[in-house]
């Protein structure tokens, strides 16, 4: 029987007109499966490697994590080397990374979608701004060193926590600025005219009604390339970041800011290239460290968001 | 207030009750005015701003063209709004009706690109020059939109979002809440729940609430976007009632895609229409203005009458 029958055919012949077929619709089923695989193979991915990670450092997590974690670097041997030093380091990189990226991405982002309001300077800006995202993290590596390490020494002091922390501000602002723009365009332009309708200054639409509704998704953004911050290595080593035995000498906190410092990233590239099981025992404990680092900070962005959503 | 109660007042009010055609030579302008019965106030005649403010009229419109961009949206429209009276504007899509109500709260200037030349005078103030903020021009003219646009607040704090950024105290802020609520016929059904989200309001109880938001910060006049385009028939049916209440207090300028409403509510109707010229733009132009009877019953301009009678559009 054609598929195409007429509606008197059908009404006559309902049974066998409307009857499933089987493999009817092979290439839906098909591309069902390939998805699955798809997402089995992503995740399992990363399964092993937080496998492979956890197995490779256990004798370092489960026997000697206290020390771990509360102790520098040493050179003498891998079972005295600990991540103190790269976890204060990591959290004052991103301090500083957040102080500069943060305001200065969000200003860049309201200015571009409620100020510039799409004109040709802000399509421009917006989409260097994109291209800037693909960047590779060296080339700002090269960057922090030539401007925020060389030119602005007096600031920065150097090869410090604050050239690296605005480094990597530079590293993430592109996105930042990117998800701050989308943010912003998502907020529908019917809340903007209510509150205008009423009687709202610019000001007071911006500050009462867009920044709150936006404010979820520039956190979450924000939060993310913070984590990006986190795990980057490379950038870091060329602005200073110690990859060898270090001390904060009698700093206290605030002072370190301007002295040496290094990061997880950078302590899991020392012990990565010394010679030895036991080395990579503490690399793969430190990888562990900075994941749990990392959830922790997107944990608290999570909690931050629900607040910030339910005050509202 | 009926069309002649109009007449009435306007003869009484008016100083210069003298029947004249500001803009005869306007092809749109002399179309609705010589078909009115109802006599036009010469405003080109009152030579002070506050001989004008006198009279009746809430807006006086000269020869309003709107641009977004290089595109001419609507072009050369003359008419004048009366105070306490519903106005509606009908047309097909695309004849500018939408952008000519958005004119009168200068809504238009945040649309990158917008520009409206001529002349709106507000009880003698001209909208349209610098020294106008047009900040406090929305407060005085409200505004409804089309689709329900509630904050996503608490039903209290919609309404007293308004007054607030007026300076509005703490003090005075519940009974401008109740009695705002009370005039948009809402207060019964949500006076237990003031401090809930308004997002579970129904689509109707929604566009309630935006009436009362807007009414909240006492404006002068009340514009509405088709405000009942979303909205069922019954829910549409006590927004028109409430529209017929607050006439008393507001003007209100209505942009309406049902006719029978228009023919319901309205005390004067203007007809827009649409052309396109070589290039293909689309131009928005007023063909008649006249009081609602006399559109719906004896328009002057064919256009007019092949539009209501549903043979275009």
């Amino acid at each position: 029987m054609s598929v195409f029958t007429t509606p008197a055919g059908i009404a006559t012949n309902a049974a066998d007109a409307l009857r499933r077929r089987p493999g009817a619709d092979v290439a839906g089923a098909t591309f069902k499966w390939l998805l699955i695989g798809a997402t089995v193979f992503a995740t399992g991915f990363l399964a092993v490697l937080l496998a492979v990670m956890v197995i490779d450092g256990w004798d370092v997590l489960s026997d000697n994590l206290g020390y771990f974690l509360t102790h520098g670097f040493s050179q003498r041997s891998a079972g005295e080397a600990g991540v103190w030093q790269g976890i204060i380091g990591s959290l004052q990189v991103a301090l500083v990374t957040a102080l500069f990226a943060v305001p200065i991405g969000v200003a860049t982002a309201i200015y571009l979608v409620e100020y510039a309001q799409g004109n040709r300077f802000a399509r421009i800006v917006e989409l260097n701004i994109r291209n800037l995202a693909g960047v590779p993290s060296i080339v700002y590596g090269l960057l922090g060193l030539a401007v925020f390490v060389q030119t602005i020494h007096g600031f920065t002091n150097g090869k410090t926590v604050i050239a690296g922390g605005m480094t990597l501000a530079a590293l993430v602002l592109p996105i930042v600025v990117i998800t701050s723009v989308e943010a912003l365009k998502a907020v529908p332009d019917s809340l903007r005219e209510a509150a205008y309708g009423v009687g709202a200054t610019k000001w007071e639409v911006l500050s009462r009604q867009v920044l709150p509704a936006a404010m979820s998704t520039i956190l979450t953004g924000t939060v993310l390339a913070l984590a990006r911050a986190l795990g980057e290595a490379a950038p870091l080593i060329l602005v200073g970041a110690a990859t060898g035995f270090m001390t904060f000498g009698d700093a206290n906190l605030a002072e370190t800011f301007t002295g040496p410092y290094t990061a997880l990233p950078v302590l899991i590239f020392s012990f990565a290239r010394q010679p030895g099981a036991d080395w990579g025992a503490n690399a793969a404990a430190a990888s562990v460290v900075i994941l749990v680092l990392v959830l922790a900070v997107n944990g608290l962005a999570i909690y931050l968001r629900n607040r910030f959503e339910k005050q509202w | 207030m009926t069309p002649e109660e109009a007449v009435m007042t306007q003869e009484s009010d008016a100083s210069v009750p003298e029947v004249s055609e500001p803009g005869a030579s306007r092809s749109g302008e002399a179309v609705g005015a010589l078909a009115s019965p109802r006599p036009r106030i010469d405003v080109s005649g009152a030579a002070t701003p506050e001989g004008r403010a006198d009279t009746q009229t809430v807006f006086h419109c000269d020869d309003i063209h709107v641009y977004y961009g290089d595109f001419l949206a609507l072009r050369n429209v003359s008419l004048d709004i009366a105070a306490h009276e519903v106005t509606a504007f009908i047309g097909p899509s695309g004849c500018g009706k939408t952008t000519f109500l958005r004119c009168f709260n200068r809504m238009n200037e945040l649309i990158e690109g917008a520009r409206v030349e001529g002349s709106i005078n507000y009880h003698g103030v001209e909208l349209y020059q610098d020294e106008v903020d047009p900040v406090e021009v929305r407060r005085r003219v409200g505004m409804v939109f089309q689709k329900p646009n509630p904050f996503p607040k608490s039903i209290y704090d919609n309404i007293a979002y308004g007054p607030r950024l007026a300076g509005a105290k703490r003090s005075e802020l519940d009974d401008i809440v109740e009695r705002s609520l009370t005039r948009a016929a809402l207060w019964d059904e949500v006076r237990d729940r003031l401090k809930t989200s308004a997002y579970g309001l129904s689509g109707g109880q929604q566009q309630r609430l935006c009436i009362a938001r807007a009414i909240a910060v006492q404006p002068d006049v009340v514009l509405m976007d088709e405000p009942c385009s979303a909205l069922d028939p019954i829910a549409t049916g006590r927004i028109e009632e409430l529209i017929a209440e607050l006439k008393t207090e507001y003007t209100i300028i209505i942009v309406t895609h049902n006719m029978q409403q228009a023919a319901r509510i309205s005390d004067m109707t203007a007809f827009f229409s649409v052309q396109a010229n070589e290039m293909g733009q689309r131009t928005g132009e007023l063909v008649e203005y006249a009081p609602t009877s006399l559109i719906f019953t004896n328009p002057d301009d064919p256009r007019t009458e092949a539009y209501i009678t549903g043979r275009v559009g």
